[in-house]
């Protein structure tokens, strides 16, 4: 039997975590992307387009991540595409997060008070300017702190990729504690990695949301 | 009041005044209540038109019809000459370069400073140069009393600043037409002479003026014609001192009795 | 050409059934207790002796930061090796609870903070004693301000019981997993556990509409 000790533990649990934030921001960086193309998509559009993405926004919120993940690692497979763990989880925490960001942001969109709306209208604006100039800068100071705290739930959302074999923290910890048998140490581990990754982001979060909203009224 | 030119001398030949602003039949529902119910109106060049009635009679509902911001199922409406096309996006910016608002809850953006606020729509929309606009703004905001405070942010003025900013924000677009929607009811007392002060004087000036508007004694001093609204008619119409003095209708009566409460 | 064959994981419905009362049967049993510990926890938050604070706060802010998977594999797997061993089952049943307690305390603390002064002192003011006080006068009204988000919170706990399948309880992700290892329609299967999941969301939120005014915060009657 192998000795673990706890620098052991560690080491092989840090280099894990380094695929955590790696798809964490690649999910995070990919989902607003999307998500952002989506918002535009419905302002741009109207009624029809909003129920669309409201639907799809309402099937990522009323599923499992983890189904979701599953579904996008068979999918792929049937279309006969050489899928690992990797890109299944890359593709299906991107969707997930692009469609929690768009219902984030639109919410946002529409705190703007229907005044201003009303006051750049009568100014002749166009609704495109009206959007650029006026609207979408103040929605934008909104959306800082509820964004930076979806943050967290991806980098949690990142965990359920071990599910489908890719080894992030959470996997690592799997095989280390099976290897060591020491369950309670090594996932107490993994639980404090995350802690580490997690809890600074959720005070910046916090901290964004007490601060005066950029002189919204 | 506003001194309306005399073109009928022997020289000049009589051109017919056509109205600025002309309403006929016009009628308005909220799926199926009709809060408009047919208001005909001609409204000059150069006049300021006090709306007064309570609360439900119709009075913001038509002032913002008439710059688009609500569309109305029947009837006509024309500003300098041109019928208002509720589907074309392209006339109705048209329109609102010749109809400014200012609103009750001045809709200042938060997030530009006074000056830019006022230079945001000529920048935009008139296509004039920064350089321009900020010294139309500078004018603009001398003209209302706040040429100080071209840099500082909305939040840090107060309501009647506030809405002095907003009205220059409508004056640089160079409207014919300003609606006023309430523009000192959110205001404290001790704030609304200062805003009323620019409106008059802007009326001096021969702006043509809309005005929604509970500040009875300001309406009997300024306006030209008050128009007494009820359940979404116009139900008396005349000179301030017929309105006030001797009212017609009993509506009539028992609103300018309610005021006196 | 991709064929498809969802007749094949159809025909296994007693599975799926199967799988969908144990989901069910986890959230009935974590949500009401997760909401004792959050009403618990919420009282802790907002009025207790500040080392009560920073305790439940410290439990709140360690759960809120983990994934919900490590919670489980730490109750199921890590428990043991302090003697107490735990059943797949169990092990579920506490780890939804404690998560739900988690997220319930920090939401239920906001709506018992918004309530206002006025309400505190009011209440006092007619003598009533400090329980009393709370559970009567504050907790109803901070439990309706606050339902939307319990609400949220909720669905996220009873679509998070997929999880617990990795620990071989037999809710419904097993019972798809279970159903495509003897098919090998893995995509249908899973799709069609997803479809039951998106209905199980509409139908819990639904009940929580009408549960909430009628077990927590008694709306007052309408007309």
């Amino acid at each position: 039997m192998v000795e673990f000790t706890l620098w052991d533990i560690l080491r092989n649990l840090a280099l894990a975590l380094r695929w955590t934030v790696a798809l964490s921001l690649i999910a995070f960086i990919g989902g607003g992307l999307v998500g952002g193309a989506l918002l535009c998509l419905r302002l741009a559009l109207g009624r029809k387009t909003g129920r669309l993405i409201a639907t799809y926004v309402g099937l990522f919120q009323g599923t499992p991540l983890l189904m979701q993940l599953f579904l996008a690692y068979f999918g792929l497979a049937l279309l006969g595409i050489e899928v690992s763990a990797w890109t299944a989880a890359a593709l299906a925490l991107t969707l997930y997060t692009s469609a929690y960001l768009v219902e984030i942001w639109r919410g946002c969109v529409e705190a703007v008070p229907r005044g201003q709306w009303e006051a750049a209208r009568s100014l002749a604006m166009s609704f495109g300017e009206q959007l650029r100039h006026v609207i979408l800068p103040q929605a934008m100071r909104l959306a800082i702190a509820p964004t930076v705290g979806f943050l967290v739930q991806v980098i949690k959302g990142t965990a359920l990729a071990s599910v489908i074999g890719f080894v992030e923290l959470t996997k690592a910890g799997g095989m280390i504690a099976n290897a060591s048998f020491q369950p309670f140490l090594v996932f107490g581990c993994v639980a404090l990695f995350y802690f580490a990754l997690c809890f600074p982001v959720s005070l910046i979060a916090q901290h964004l949301e007490r601060k005066p909203h950029g002189r919204a009224a | 009041m506003a001194a309306l030119p005399d073109i009928t001398d022997s020289q000049t030949p009589a051109v017919p005044r056509v109205p600025i602003v002309r309403i006929t039949a016009l009628r308005k529902s909220y799926g199926d209540n009709e809060v408009l119910k047919g208001i005909d109106l001609d409204v000059m060049r150069g006049e300021v038109i006090a709306l007064i009635g309570k609360s439900g009679s119709g009075k913001s509902t038509l002032l913002r019809c008439i710059n688009g911001l609500e569309q109305f199922q029947d009837g006509s409406l024309t500003v300098a000459g041109k019928p208002l096309l509720h589907e074309s996006a392209m006339a109705m910016r048209a329109l609102r370069q010749q109809v400014g608002m200012i609103f009750q809850s001045f809709n200042l953006f938060p997030h530009l400073s006074v000056g830019r606020n006022v230079m945001l729509a000529p920048t935009l929309v008139k296509q004039r140069t920064a350089k321009e606009a900020a010294e139309q703004a500078r004018a603009l905001l001398a003209r209302v009393g706040l040429a100080e405070k071209f840099d500082a942010m909305p939040d840090q003025l107060s309501g009647g600043q506030q809405q002095r900013v907003a009205i220059a924000r409508a004056l640089a677009m160079e409207p014919q037409v300003l609606l006023c929607d309430e523009i000192t009811s959110a205001l404290d007392p001790e704030l609304v002479g200062e805003v009323l002060r620019v409106v008059e004087s802007l009326a001096d000036e021969g702006m043509t003026l809309l005005m929604v508007t509970h500040e009875m004694n300001f309406a009997r001093k300024v306006a030209d014609r008050v128009i007494f609204m009820h359940q979404g008619r116009v139900h008396e119409m005349g000179a301030p001192a017929e309105i006030f003095g001797s009212p017609r209708t009993a509506e009539l009566r028992q609103f300018l009795k309610s005021l006196d409460d | 050409m991709i064929e498809f064959d969802f007749s094949a994981v159809l025909a296994e419905w007693p599975l799926l059934l199967r799988g969908l009362a144990w989901t069910v049967g986890l959230t009935l049993v974590a949500v009401p207790l997760g909401l004792l510990i959050a009403t618990l926890g919420a009282w802790a938050r907002a009025c207790g002796p500040a080392a009560l604070r920073r305790a439940v706060g410290v439990y709140v802010e360690l759960l809120r930061n983990t994934p919900f998977i490590v919670q489980l594999f730490f109750v199921f797997f890590g428990l043991p090796s302090l003697g107490v061993k735990l059943s797949p089952v169990t092990a579920s049943m506490i780890a939804m609870t404690l998560n739900l307690g988690a997220y319930g305390t920090e939401i239920l603390r906001a709506g018992i903070q918004a309530a206002p002064r006025g309400q505190w002192e009011a209440a006092q003011s007619l003598a009533l004693g400090p329980v009393q006080v709370f559970t009567r006068v504050i907790l109803p009204p901070a439990f309706k301000r606050v339902w939307p988000a319990m609400t949220s919170q909720i669905v996220i706990v009873m679509l998070g019981s997929a999880v617990c399948g990795q620990i071989s309880t037999e809710e419904l992700s097993y019972a798809a997993n279970l159903i495509h290892s003897r098919n090998f329609r893995a995509f249908e299967a899973t799709f069609v556990a997803l479809a039951i999941y998106l209905a199980l969301t509409l139908v819990l939120r639904r009940f929580l509409l009408w549960a909430g005014p009628k077990w927590f915060f008694g709306g007052a009657p309408r007309g």
